[in-house]
């Protein structure tokens, strides 16, 4: 009988784990209408193994992102950082560099840009959004400053690496000339799936995290409950640099090139995944499966809308757009109600 | 009672910019008691209260714990320290369980055992008879449950040192007396209470000891049978508080203008069921009930400030349609919200700018009040109410509570209203204050203003209305007026028995 027992709902389903269940659920009808509507392509496992491939840096920064959220806080320095650590790594490989050496110095990059954050925001209590815009055009600056032109990786042993991918056979389909083509996966995406469960795990069951959601929730609370909220919030900038580091090796392992135009507009899609996974703007409330699946809606909807036959990209950024508002006003629908009910 | 010293502070001082906020206060905790902390808004309390939990640094003086000196910064090194509080706003976090508020920011290791901290939590509202679960968000709890969630976290604390700031103001009858015995039950187990509070009659049911501040001072330590209640108002006041007792006896006939004001009929709104109700030019009413009972959630409908769903109101015997709080201001209704802090002042402005809000908003965008126009608005009224300010242009929410609600007041006064909605404007506010306001509202009714007072203290209503309507679950349950005003009878209507 105890066994049992985490099947049986104590509670009803908080803010956090109802938000993240509508998007899961809003996912895979979306999923699910885009193989109806569109047909096969949607069947096939390597389609969604390719959302994966092409946006494991995304759910990475959004990982990070979503922990600066629930804290309250914001960075929209993510995708710069993103792109700095590009090409300060193609740069340095190319001359030669080592490769677990250029692994420390992408994690080196977005550790410094997050320490300053943190310790600006934290410390000398500026507002997160001016900071991390400061940090938007440095790093972009910087980007630039390395390389006005795009810059290929000429790195042997990485370029090994990066060939190297996961391989499902069974997974795989038969090309028209009948030879068997495995699904694919790349290594970007064992690492932005290991970032998921660990910043899941860090969210629900370490002191940190749960400090994260009680600073988001009321910051002065979180004070006389005897947080250490300036170092808790220090924490989660820190945290968002670090992971940006890392998405930014794996954008590398995935192009394979530096550009100055790198991860452009990366911050805004991984607050779009946040929040359509269920992560609110005011803080306390979010969930990085959430965000996760957040991550899979977004690309699935611009998937259906290519699919559709609408190539020009502006197509993409206005079914963005729409979701994005329809997610919004759902959560607030949801919510609104909610505390309707609890008043009553 | 054992007389060892578990807490004392000597010397205490605290500046502000331009206040000096704590002048050499000396505090004295014994094991075991109740102390009450008494003293007007603006007397010292919180600041003192605050320099123990260390939300301020004291600017000189020396606390001592159980004899021994300690420096305190922060509130974790409050808690360090043994003393823990429990504010009047809730301080914990809504989004989190019942459990985790009750155990984070305490454990350490890097791990949170949900399981076992809810089996522990659950162990321990059980024992102290607080009806809550621990895996509820404590978002979804009453107010007075957050509260005793806030105390049990302090209990389990093992504090030696429990402050209560203004613990009983959301609390109904029944759950005060929960409280109380909470905390005879820890007087039992050597813990030292601090009990901060604006009832009186609360202070004598269950402290041991009064000490006194008054303007930043240190009046006395009293033993509190020693201390008649009288004695006690005049020593917080500073003055010999004849008036206090006085004030209401003249007031058993109040010549009424015959003309109704304000009628309404089956008003509703989202948040109140429909009634009817009426006021006289130059009358005085109120409502009364407990917390919940609806009181506040109709004079909102009157004003306008929730969506009003339904109904027909007549001012001066013309129908009118109010649906937003301009329609109200625009037919001279003004409404002093319950929630100073959230409905009330704009703290970053200054008492000027406070002041002219409400004018400037029934003026319209288009003609601006000028700077010298409002500076001596500001200063009239400052001068009028008596509004203890550093200057006009002083940030609001520097100031005393009941300060703060003078210049609400102000700031609606200066609209010349021909109808005004008082809710609780008395709430939180030192005895000084409260009949200063008391008086005020008299005095406009006299000049033909009509007025709504809402109170959570009955006395209160009694000295001040003419007509009072009492509310019971969302529903107008009686009205009293002449002979039935007084305490049994509004007592007996609100619990709706015929004894």
């Amino acid at each position: 009988m105890k066994k049992l027992a985490f099947l049986k709902r104590k509670e009803p389903l908080n803010d956090t784990q109802l938000l993240m269940t509508i998007t899961i659920v809003i996912f895979f009808v979306m999923y699910l209408s885009a193989v109806l509507l569109l047909g096969g392509g949607f069947l096939h496992p390597q389609q969604i193994f390719d959302m994966l491939n092409d946006n494991a840096s995304l759910i990475i920064v959004s990982c990070g992102l979503t922990i600066v959220m629930i804290g309250g806080g914001i960075d929209i320095s993510v995708g710069a950082v993103t792109s700095l650590v590009v090409m300060s790594c193609v740069l340095y490989l190319n001359k030669g560099g080592n490769i677990f050496v250029s692994l420390l110095l992408a994690l080196g990059i977005g550790l410094a840009f997050g320490l300053v954050h943190g310790f600006l925001v934290s410390y000398l209590e500026i507002q997160p959004f001016i900071v991390t815009l400061a940090g938007l055009f440095f790093a972009r600056g910087m980007t630039t400053i390395l390389s006005v032109n795009p810059q290929k990786v000429q790195h042997t042993a990485f370029n090994n690496l990066r060939a190297k991918k996961i391989e499902i056979s069974w997974l795989g389909y038969r090309a028209k000339n009948g030879t068997l083509v495995p699904a694919r996966i790349e290594l970007g995406v064992v690492a932005a799936l290991f970032c998921v469960i660990l910043v899941w795990i860090l969210l629900k069951y370490i002191r940190l995290g749960r400090n994260f959601y009680a600073i988001g929730g009321n910051q002065q609370s979180a004070l006389m409950l005897g947080i250490n909220v300036k170092r808790t919030r220090f924490m989660s900038y820190v945290l968002s640099g670090l992971l940006s580091g890392l998405a930014g090796y794996v954008f590398m392992m995935h192009t394979g090139a530096g550009n100055a135009t790198n991860a452009a507009g990366m911050e805004m899609n991984a607050i779009a995944s946040s929040i359509i996974g269920g992560t609110l703007l005011t803080g306390g409330v979010g969930n990085v499966i959430g965000t996760f699946f957040g991550t899979l809606s977004l690309t699935t909807i611009k998937k259906i809308v290519v699919s559709s036959g609408l190539n020009d990209p502006w197509w993409q950024s206005i079914t963005t757009g729409g979701m994005l508002c329809f997610f919004i006003l759902l959560q607030s629908v949801v919510l609104g109600r909610r505390q309707k009910k609890a008043k009553t | 009672m054992q007389e060892e010293s578990l807490l004392t502070m000597r010397r205490i001082d605290k500046r502000f910019p331009g206040v000096l906020a704590l002048n050499g206060v000396d505090f004295t905790l014994r094991k075991g008691e109740i102390h009450a902390l008494m003293g007007e808004n603006g007397a010292g309390k919180s600041t003192l209260i605050k320099v123990l939990t260390g939300v301020y640094q004291m600017d000189g003086g020396e606390i001592r714990v159980e004899g021994e000196k300690v420096s305190i910064h922060s509130p974790q090194d409050a808690q360090n320290a043994g003393i823990s509080t429990v504010y009047q706003e809730i301080t914990l976090c809504p989004n989190l369980t019942v459990a985790e508020n009750m155990f984070i920011g305490r454990s350490r290791g890097a791990w949170v055992r949900q399981n076992k901290l809810e089996e522990r939590a659950d162990e321990i509202l059980t024992k102290l008879g607080i009806p809550a679960r621990s895996t509820q968000l404590l978002g979804s709890c009453s107010l007075a449950v957050q509260q005793m969630v806030a105390i049990a976290r302090a209990v389990d604390m093992q504090c030696k040192v429990l402050i209560l700031d203004e613990p009983t103001s959301s609390l109904d009858d029944k759950e005060v007396k929960q409280l109380f015995d909470l905390m005879r039950d820890l007087k039992k187990q050597d813990v030292g209470i601090i009990f901060v509070t604006h009832f009186l009659d609360q202070v004598y049911e269950v402290s041991d000891r009064i000490t006194v501040l008054r303007n930043g001072e240190l009046v006395g330590e009293y033993l509190t049978e020693e201390l008649p209640q009288l004695q006690l108002v005049s020593k917080m006041i500073g003055k010999e508080l004849e008036e206090l007792s006085n004030l209401g006896d003249s007031e058993e006939e109040k010549i009424m203008q015959p003309e109704v004001f304000y009628e309404a009929e089956g008003l509703s709104s989202t948040e109140a069921l429909p009634f009817d109700f009426s006021i006289r030019k130059g009358e005085v009413n109120g409502f009364t009930g407990l917390l919940g009972s609806g009181r506040s959630e109709s004079v909102r409908a009157i004003f306008g400030a929730d969506k009003v769903t339904g109904g027909t109101v007549k001012i001066n015997g013309k129908p009118v349609k109010i649906q937003r709080p301009i329609d109200a201001m625009k037919h001279g209704i003004g409404y002093l919200a319950e929630d100073r802090k959230r409905d009330g002042i704009i703290a970053e402005l200054s008492v000027r700018e406070n002041i002219i809000l409400a004018l400037q908003v029934m003026n319209g965008m288009w003609r601006p009040i000028s700077r010298s126009e409002s500076e001596s608005f500001a200063d009239e009224y400052i001068k009028v109410l008596n509004i203890k300010t550093a200057s006009r242009e002083t940030p609001v929410g520097s100031l005393s509570g009941g300060n703060q609600q003078k210049v609400i007041l102000a700031r609606w006064l200066l609209t010349h209203p021909d109808y005004l909605i008082l809710d609780e404007p008395t709430r939180g506010i030192d005895v000084g204050t409260k009949l200063e306001i008391q008086k005020l509202v008299l005095k406009l009714a006299e000049e033909g203003v009509s007025v709504t007072f809402i109170s959570s203290e009955v006395e209160e209503m009694l000295r001040t209305c003419s007509r009072l309507i009492v509310m019971r679950d969302r529903h107008a349950v009686g009205e009293l007026t002449g002979k039935d005003l007084n305490q049994t009878q509004v007592m007996k209507t609100i619990a709706g028995g015929e004894s």
